[in-house]
């Protein structure tokens, strides 16, 4: 039965991509999406199954195949279902089933084929994904993460008779790819080391062990499993393409950039928590480049210009939290904050989809502003996923995240935790830029005109037909404000799973998934005669902490995401000259930030160009010009020189064939004297 | 001692008629020159006790094979060598090619006189193994060829059949002047 | 009793001179003559051959060679005819026509 859940979109894709250029949009859109439905009630019948098992033996295989069996090396396609697993496909198919039904209202204006290709690719991303997260082995997850950065690439550069959105889906496909072979060699290095593949024997086969002190053969393959992850997750330094990535679809954004395929890297460091665990260099590296990244695109969000930007370095941040949770060993936290910041990205990328959709394409909020009145349904929404990723306490995002901050802290990183509570104030003050130049004020065209296509500031109209500024605005069609609504309430209730003790819950989520991090939850069906549960990673840290920390800490976090919030009102409600003056005063930091630190120029500079050049004059003139070219030619030169040199025998003169003769006889001869 | 004589005596005639075939201009001269050749290597033939084969070298090299060019010598009505504009522009005229060949020359006689030097039974005289009588007749020399060698005699015959047939097409005047 | 070597020599003669006259001469008949003086050096060195081993095999080789030397001879004069009639002579400088 679990592999129904990759199953109904992989059918999905299939019709759509045959038949789909035939079929009416409400068939083909309605297809796709009655697929990733069936899809999710399965995943919620199949963790209601495994919810009624024992904590410590939740698990429930299925073993398709034997895909490889080569001398003693078997290796399965076997899908498992355990506690963490549980809730990613959970979210996949949720909220990718409420990503479907936006998308037929909003890529409405393709035609047939188009929109059956979209679709297509769509469901062929979902079964990606799902088999990523229900693959018991390495390879089963592999299969899955090359197949969500093609569909990544597909999706990205959909529109790709536009430039930039063809060179977006390249880039992202290449910045994935040189994380995967970093990523192929950690697996290597991880069989070798320990002679199997499956996710739960590696962990047993970790378990005993001691944690490692040096940079040992844990630390180098988990390091390189880290630098895949980075590629996948979109962190420093491979998080180049995921800005990029804003030239596809909104929905686009939406469910790959945001909620899952960026995720992919944090779930794979949490399957693989045990291991993890016993390597602690690369933990703190982990958890270092988590909150480095996490300022670090803070602070570039804070300036740009375009919604989606905005949204993406959003989501960089966001994941960046992630990374800093994992890498402190709050596992369980991390998995929390993933959780929830799928519904509220997800939400704010829906809506910022609604505006454009509202808008004709117009994505730059320098244009925008007065927009509340309008598009009700889109504002609060919006407003709230916005107060949910801000960290207002009573919603989602306000408990995952201080979770992750509370366990940083409790752990002794004092000065990631510090990363991390400023982290926090431009994530509030950066969103509430973003909600207040959108939504309120009055209605502005203040970007300048497009002069050149490559113009960056100014962001080029998407795909929709060009603003026709009609001063009528429609809000969300009904597909669109399902979704929005359903994602704006998740964003509010979706943390109450995971209330901490200090608070007075029990932090169901944490304990649900406290199973899937230690390797004795993680039994092998055969060994399910081993029934003690491990201890929850989420008890540990409040063992070493009491609950005055943890709400002090709380407390702080409030403080700081309503004072970003106060800042963000202050400046751009109602002194907007403060911002422009920022600007002129300090105008090296701004075009600093506003050129993201030039980190692709940079990148461009010493990597691709040395490439190129080597390519064009190295390989190409060089080689394959003068060497491979040279010898093809070369041999057909000496065939043509020697046999203008051999055809000279023909003389047809009749004595000189005597001569030869001759010539013969005398050496023949004088051969046979000599022997 | 006659004996050496008269070797000594056909020897010369031999060589000295060839050396002469080899330098006339008129090839009849030559063809005469050539009979004269052949009857005195019969002569030696019979100093070599093979009477046979100097029967068949007078009958059919000197009897049938020089009547045969001396028919198409006629026939041809030949005009005899000249130093013609041929001669000017062929490659084999070239003073290189010429040094060559007579190089060669040369080289070839090198090594004929040198086999003949070391060959071993140069000095055993002939004529004293074997019993004459048995190796002289024509009885004796039938024998060997129709028991031991009859395939090759067969395949001889054949050869024959081929070059007549071969001789009349190649002869024969093209059809379309008739 | 004359010793082998005698006969040899003669034969390598006799062998030098039909050499020559296929390389100096000009003449097409000429050159088949020449020919036929190198086989008959041969023969002669067969003959002498056999009868110092003492038996008859050398007069049996020679009985083919002189068939063989009949067989070429007639073939050989009929290509010489044919090519007479196309270019009125018997200069073999002048058929050059497989000359690349």
């Amino acid at each position: 039965m679990i592999a129904l859940i990759p199953l109904f979109p992989l059918l999905g894709f299939a019709i759509n991509a045959s038949m789909g250029r035939r079929l009416p949009k409400t068939i083909s859109g309605g297809l796709a999406s009655l697929a990733m439905l069936a899809s999710f009630a399965v995943s919620v019948l199949v963790v209601w199954q495994v919810a009624h098992l024992a904590p410590a033996q939740r698990v429930i295989e299925q073993t398709l195949y034997t895909w490889i069996a080569s001398g003693d090396f078997n290796l399965d396609l076997t899908l498992r279902v355990d506690p963490l697993s549980s809730v990613m496909i959970l979210v996949i198919t949720g909220i990718g089933s409420l990503i479907h039904i936006y998308s037929t209202a909003y890529m409405h204006e393709e035609v047939d084929r188009e929109f059956a290709r979209y679709f297509s690719y769509l469901n062929l991303f979902a079964f990606f994904m799902l088999a990523l997260v229900l693959g018991a082995n390495f390879l089963v997850l592999f299969v899955g993460w090359e197949g969500v950065g093609l569909c990544s690439y597909l999706l990205i550069g959909f529109w790709f008779e536009k430039k930039t959105a063809a060179d977006a889906g390249k880039k992202a496909f290449v910045v994935n790819r040189i994380g995967d072979y970093a990523f192929i060699l950690g697996t290597l290095l991880i069989f070798v080391r320990f002679q199997t593949l499956d996710f739960q024997r590696i962990a047993s086969a970790v378990a005993p062990l001691g944690v490692e002190g040096t940079f040992g053969t844990l630390s180098v393959a988990t390091l390189l499993l880290v630098i895949g992850a980075t590629g996948k997750s979109a962190q420093i330094p491979l998080y180049v393409w995921l800005p990029d990535a804003m030239e596809g679809p909104t929905p686009v954004s939406a469910l790959i950039h945001a909620a899952t395929m960026v995720t992919a890297g944090v779930y794979m460091i949490g399957r693989n928590a045990v291991l993890f665990s016993h390597a602690p260099k690369t933990m703190i590296i982990v958890a270092t480049i988590g909150a480095v990244t996490a300022l670090f695109a803070g602070t570039i969000g804070l300036v740009q210009n375009d919604i989606k930007r905005v949204l993406a370095y959003s989501t960089v941040s966001q994941l960046g939290y992630m990374f800093l949770a994992m890498g402190v060993g709050a596992f369980g936290a991390g998995i929390f904050h993933l959780y929830t910041h799928a519904f509220f990205k997800a939400c704010l990328f829906l809506g910022s989809g609604a505006v454009i959709h509202a808008l004709h394409g117009e994505q730059d909020i320098r244009n925008m502003g007065g927009l509340k009145a309008g598009l009700p349904i889109t504002y609060w929404t919006f407003l709230l996923a916005s107060l949910a990723i801000a960290g207002v306490p009573g919603l989602a995002g306000f408990f995952s995240k201080d979770e992750i901050l509370f366990e940083t802290f409790a752990y002794g990183h004092t000065i990631l935790w510090t990363v991390g509570i400023l982290t926090s104030l431009l994530t509030a003050t950066y969103m509430f830029r973003l909600v207040f130049l959108t939504f309120h004020g009055e209605r502005r065209h203040d970007a300048p005109a497009p002069q050149h296509p490559e113009e960056e500031e100014t962001p080029a109209p998407s795909h929709h037909a060009p603003a026709h500024h009609s001063g009528h605005l429609h809000d969300a069609p009904a597909a669109m404000a399902l979704a929005l609504v359903l994602l704006a309430a998740g964003s509010v209730v979706a943390g109450y799973v995971g209330i901490p003790g200090a608070l007075g819950g029990h932090n169901a989520l944490g304990s649900w998934l406290a199973p899937s991090f230690s390797a004795r939850g993680a039994t092998t069906l055969a060994d399910r005669a081993v029934g003690e549960v491990g201890e929850p990673e989420a008890g540990a840290a409040g063992a070493e902490a009491g609950s005055g920390t943890e709400l002090s800490l709380m407390v702080v976090s409030s403080l700081v995401a309503l004072a970003g919030i106060g800042i963000a009102a202050f400046i751009w409600l109602k002194r907007r000259e403060i911002a422009d003056k920022a600007a002129t005063t300090f105008p090296g930091l701004y075009k600093l930030l506003l050129n993201k630190y030039y980190v692709d120029e940079v990148y461009d500079a010493t990597v691709v160009q040395p490439i190129r050049i080597v390519s064009t004059e190295g390989l190409w003139q060089g080689i394959d010009v003068h060497v491979i070219d040279g010898a093809v030619n070369g041999t057909a030169s000496i065939v043509d020189g020697s046999s203008s040199l051999l055809r000279r025998l023909q003389t047809g003169s009749v004595r000189a064939y005597a001569g030869s003769l001759l010539i013969g006889v005398v050496l023949i001869l004088g051969y046979y004297l000599w022997r | 001692m006659p004996e050496t004589i008269l070797f000594y005596l056909f020897a010369g005639m031999a060589i000295v008629a060839s050396a002469l075939v080899i330098g006339q201009r008129n090839p009849m001269y030559s063809i005469m020159l050539l009979i004269t050749s052949f009857g005195a290597l019969s002569a030696l033939y019979i100093l070599l006790d093979a009477p046979f084969v100097a029967m068949a070298q007078i009958i059919v090299y000197a009897g049938a094979i020089m009547v045969l060019f001396l028919f198409v010598v006629m026939l041809l009505n030949a005009p005899q060598e000249d130093a013609a504009e041929w001669d000017r522009t062929h490659p084999l005229r070239r003073p290189g090619t010429a040094r060559f060949g007579a190089m060669l020359a040369g080289l070839l006689i090198v090594q004929l006189i040198w086999a003949l030097v070391r060959v071993n039974e140069s000095s055993t005289a002939v004529g004293a193994a074997g019993d004459v009588a048995a190796i002289s007749s024509v009885r004796s020399v039938g024998r060997v060829l129709f028991t031991d060698y009859m395939f090759a005699f067969e395949a001889t015959s054949i050869l024959i059949l081929v070059a007549m047939v071969g001789a009349v097409l190649l002869a024969a005047r093209e059809t379309g002047q008739q | 009793m004359i010793p082998l070597g005698h006969y040899l020599v003669v034969s390598a003669v006799l062998f030098s001179i039909g050499t020559a006259g296929v390389f100096l001469r000009r003449n097409l008949i000429t050159i088949l003559l020449s020919i036929e003086i190198m086989l008959n050096a041969v023969n002669l060195s067969f003959v002498a051959f056999g009868r110092a081993q003492g038996n008859v095999d050398g007069q049996i080789i020679t009985f083919f060679v002189m068939t063989v030397a009949a067989a070429e001879a007639a073939v050989g004069l009929a290509i010489v005819i044919g090519l007479f009639r196309h270019r009125e002579s018997l200069n073999p400088d002048a058929f050059t026509l497989l000359k690349w």
